[in-house]
């Protein structure tokens, strides 16, 4: 893997996204390599969810500008639909949140898993039958044969989950966008399901970019992180130059909202996100933060590298005019 | 100074206990599954089997466990709003349910914040008439210093004055929750119970609203019962945690002493899996919490424990003491260093 390190599956440069006037996503720049997980972290409205649709090109009523490269396939974001069904599913997969409503409840979850085998690989429909139950097994659904007659409701949200990931890899895809997969199950399934993905993606070789909210979770689950605050990159890179030697106000104060366990004590920061019509035109999170200068207001903060050492696009970047 | 030890707060807290559950079991009578359309078959679900816990006044209390573990079932017995099928859920030495029945002492007493904030507000009543209305249900306060009062409970739970004019639609999910927790607080009770009040928010929202409940349990001496299924916001927020598997408390103790060193399997897997920064990703537990309409027999969490025996599988330990203020159900306790 060492020789194919630095081969970036996927890069996004500028990926800007206006939903009527409010501007969403605000020049996101963002790279992956092959094998990578990438933990997309931020509060609720910081965009992270948005840039696992736009890659997957499901966003609608959004004008989306800038580029999202996915190897060999070109810009995602000029492709034409017809390329783009292709893809979705072979390429790259997403896994959402709440499996419940992803899954359609209206067939069982094994029809729903040998269709997909079925589309993507041309299977008959014994063999898809066949694989999926090998799929089932691999996501570790026990009594896997009995569970392809189950319908999405007879099943728990761990094994909904289970029934996504499946999905998700059905195509062998080199890039699988998982959106909060675990926020709605209990803490003892959220780490099954974490390791099953891992596991999973590790052993096809495949790149993984987790949308989480749990800055902990994050550290465990990926190589590098990326900071958002309100549409914008404010810092990003390996996980530990984020988290431990971070330069950016933002991920400071994030980071010292967890609660672990036997913490004592809590600094609660002030006010909350600006709405899209009062967002400020440079640094959007100059209106909260304590090192704001002058120039934070108006000018924004170009993503470049937090140390003079850094080279390529994965090491550790910042936003910001007076990092720390 | 925010930063309170164990022993400091120990002190005022009299021993009398405001709750007590003795033995308490709540059955649920269930369509059997698998019956046919016409069958009145039910089978039992035991949502709640043998439950022990004492909670005294002043304290804070965190109730832990996963889904379907019976935390909401507990929450009701404790309000009063389920009659349970056995043992004795008493408040004050007295039925809770003969506490309700006369006279609204009770509920002035026992203020609930609901997880879903807004549901539990009138959409069409502006703030300050939806804080206004335990005011003036339980006459706390003559009408003509309503206003200054409803203020006064605005700017307790930290949100402006003037938020007494706008609708829940108009506040966002942090502000909606203060408004529940001021609401709560009208009756000026002596015990608030919270289910899931900081979940489903962003961390720095939480943290704020975790901050405002502990200074509010310690300045005003409330007793707090909290659900939760953080143990980050547990052991923030309270001094003793109840941790619930499958409709049976199976460890409660002082909050710092069950997590640092738990004793029941159960416990220790929770403590595992709660992610901390930079710890490899814990072996997780195998399998899925069983379901309550088929115990496994002996121990009901002999099918997934990692440190299971043969005499689990055939006897069901109840809730034991161990040391001081500590309690746990299993029937080989890990080993306290």
């Amino acid at each position: 893997m060492n020789d194919t390190a630095l081969y970036h599956v996927l890069s996004i440069k500028d990926l800007t996204v206006f939903r009527g006037a409010a501007k969403i996503l605000d020049r996101v720049t963002l790279a992956l390599a092959q094998g990578e997980t990438l933990a997309l972290v931020g509060e609720s409205g910081a965009g992270k969810s948005t840039i696992a649709t736009a890659i997957m090109r499901l966003l609608e009523n959004a004008r989306v500008t800038g580029s999202a490269t996915l190897a060999g396939e070109g810009d995602l974001l000029t492709l034409s639909e017809r390329k783009m069904v292709k893809l979705r599913g072979r390429r790259l997969a997403m896994i959402f949140q709440d499996a419940g409503t992803a899954l359609n409840p209206s067939y069982t979850v094994g029809r729903q898993l040998s269709t997909t085998l079925q589309r993507i690989h041309g299977l008959s429909k014994s063999d898809a039958r066949k694989q999926a139950i090998d799929l089932f097994t691999s996501v570790g659904i026990n009594d896997p044969e009995g569970r392809m007659s189950a319908f999405p409701h007879q099943l728990s949200g761990g094994m909904q989950q289970r029934v996504m990931v499946a999905i998700a890899l059905a195509g062998s895809p080199d890039l699988l966008l998982a959106d909060e997969p675990t926020s709605a199950l209990d803490v003892t399934i959220q780490a099954q399901i974490v390791r099953l993905i891992l596991k999973l993606t590790r052993e096809r070789g495949a790149s993984c970019v987790f949308v989480l909210h749990d800055l902990a979770l994050a550290s465990q689950a990926c190589d590098r992180i990326a900071v958002l605050y309100a549409g914008q990159v404010v810092e990003s890179g390996p996980a530990r130059d984020v988290l431990e030697r971070h330069r950016h106000p933002y991920t400071k104060q994030l980071k010292s909202c967890v609660l672990e366990i036997g913490a004592k004590d809590l600094v609660a920061p002030e006010g909350t996100v600006p709405s899209h019509d009062q967002m400020p035109n440079g640094c959007r999170f100059c209106t909260r933060c304590p090192r704001a200068v002058a120039r934070c207001a108006d000018e924004t903060p170009p993503l470049v590298p937090a140390r003079p050492t850094a080279t390529g696009p994965l090491d550790h970047h910042i936003a910001c005019w007076n990092p720390e | 100074m925010i930063v309170q030890t164990l022993s400091e707060t120990k002190a005022p807290v009299t021993e009398q206990p405001i709750f007590e559950l003795i033995e308490v079991e709540q059955v649920f009578e269930v369509p059997k599954p698998g019956r046919s359309l016409f069958s009145r078959e039910t089978v039992g679900l035991r949502a709640l089997d043998g439950v022990r816990l004492n909670i005294r006044k002043g304290t804070s209390l965190a109730v832990v466990g996963e889904s379907g573990s019976g935390k909401s079932t507990l929450l009701r017995v404790l309000l009063g709003l389920d009659r349970p099928t056995g043992g004795r859920a008493l408040y004050r030495s007295k039925p809770i349910l003969e506490g309700r029945a006369t006279g609204v002492e009770f509920a002035r007493d026992v203020a609930m914040v609901y997880q879903d904030a807004r549901g539990s507000l009138d959409p069409r009543m502006t703030i300050g008439a939806l804080i206004a209305e335990p005011l003036r249900h339980f006459k706390i306060v003559p009408r003509q210093d309503e206003a200054a009062r409803v203020s006064q409970l605005l700017d307790r739970v930290g949100l402006p004055a003037d938020a007494a004019d706008r609708y829940p639609s108009g506040l966002s999910g942090g502000q909606v929750r203060r408004v529940a927790i001021a609401r709560a607080l009208a009756s000026e009770p002596s015990v608030l119970v919270a289910d899931e009040a900081v979940s489903g928010l962003d961390v720095s929202t939480q943290a704020q609203l975790l901050i405002l409940l502990r200074s509010l349990q310690r300045d005003m001496g409330l007793t707090l019962i909290f659900i939760t299924h953080d143990l980050g916001v547990a052991s923030f927020l309270c001094e003793e945690i109840a941790i619930m598997y499958l409709g049976r408390i199976v460890e409660t103790g002082p909050t710092d002493a069950v997590l640092d060193a738990p004793s029941h399997p159960y416990s220790a897997a929770l403590r595992a899996a709660a992610p901390q920064f930079f710890e490899p990703l814990s072996e997780p537990l195998s399998g899925e919490i069983p379901s309550p309409l088929n115990l496994p027999a002996g121990c009901r969490f002999s099918t997934r424990c990692p440190k299971v025996q043969d005499n689990c599988r055939l006897k069901d330990p109840q809730l034991g003491k161990l040391g001081p203020r500590r309690a746990v159900a299993c029937l080989h306790p890990l080993e306290q260093q």
